[in-house]
């Protein structure tokens, strides 16, 4: 009953959701040990950018719609996330007086 | 901040921020969405620009007072209300017309869009009033 192009999206569907759950994990490693502050801030825009990848991919295996709904929400303010936390980033660099290389001790 | 990268890529994305919003407004009776849902998002939009443009400039855009938008909602809301009352239903009850437009469509205009425009005027004037006390101080 299920045609071979719609098994094909399957098996497909469920190579893509393993691989991106592999690459969210690797990405949630270099945000817990990322040495600077820096790298933390690049670990989470990269999680939020597969979790858009991973919700569009979801949304072809399930054949849910409104899983499309929510990628495009998310790509579209997960970018405040990041600007935020640069902005913040900035602020502490200037109070700090010093350059925006030395951080990490005042966490 | 001072990044043009960052301007420029706001300038695009927050536009589509609010196309995204009011889409989420008016699809909300018959799918996911919805005016406290748009609400957040367009003030998610406003909050970016406010973050690089400053507060002014999002003041000069939207020209009236958050606080203002929060009354009008609340009246928007209210009439949308009032209106089953006056056709003598309960307070609220969802009452509804057929427009007919040119080349044989019909849009269905009815009062709970109206008061799902007030609950987005009401929470986007909450969203704005916060961020831009939170911004000025």
């Amino acid at each position: 009953m299920m045609g071979v192009e719609s098994q094909l999206v399957h098996i497909a569907g469920q190579i893509t959701l393993v691989l991106l759950t592999l690459a969210i994990l690797i990405a949630f490693v270099r945000l817990f040990i990322g040495p600077d502050q820096a790298d933390r801030i690049v670990a989470l825009d990269l999680i939020s950018v597969l979790i858009v990848a991973y919700l569009a991919a979801l949304s072809i295996y399930t054949g849910q719609r409104s899983y499309l709904d929510v990628a495009i929400a998310y790509a579209l303010i997960a970018f405040l996330g990041t600007v935020a936390l640069a902005r913040f980033r900035e602020r502490l660099a200037k109070e700090r007086g010093g350059s925006e290389d030395t951080d990490e001790e005042g966490k | 901040m001072q990044s043009l990268i960052l301007r420029t890529a706001t300038r695009i994305l927050v536009s589509m921020i609010l196309v995204f919003s009011v889409y989420l407004l008016l699809r909300g009776h018959n799918a996911t969405g919805g005016g406290f849902a748009a609400a957040l998002v367009a003030g998610t939009g406003f909050s970016l620009y406010t973050m690089v443009e400053g507060s002014a400039a999002v003041r000069r855009g939207i020209r009236i007072d958050p606080r203002g938008l929060i009354a009008a909602g609340m009246a928007v809301a209210l009439v949308s209300g009032l209106i089953g009352l006056f056709a003598g239903e309960p307070f609220l009850t969802g009452m509804w017309c057929t427009l007919s437009l040119f080349g044989g469509k019909e849009v269905a205009l009815g009062t709970p869009l109206f008061f799902d425009m007030g609950v987005f005027a009401i929470v986007l004037g909450m969203i704005l009033t916060l961020i831009l006390s939170l911004e000025e101080n």
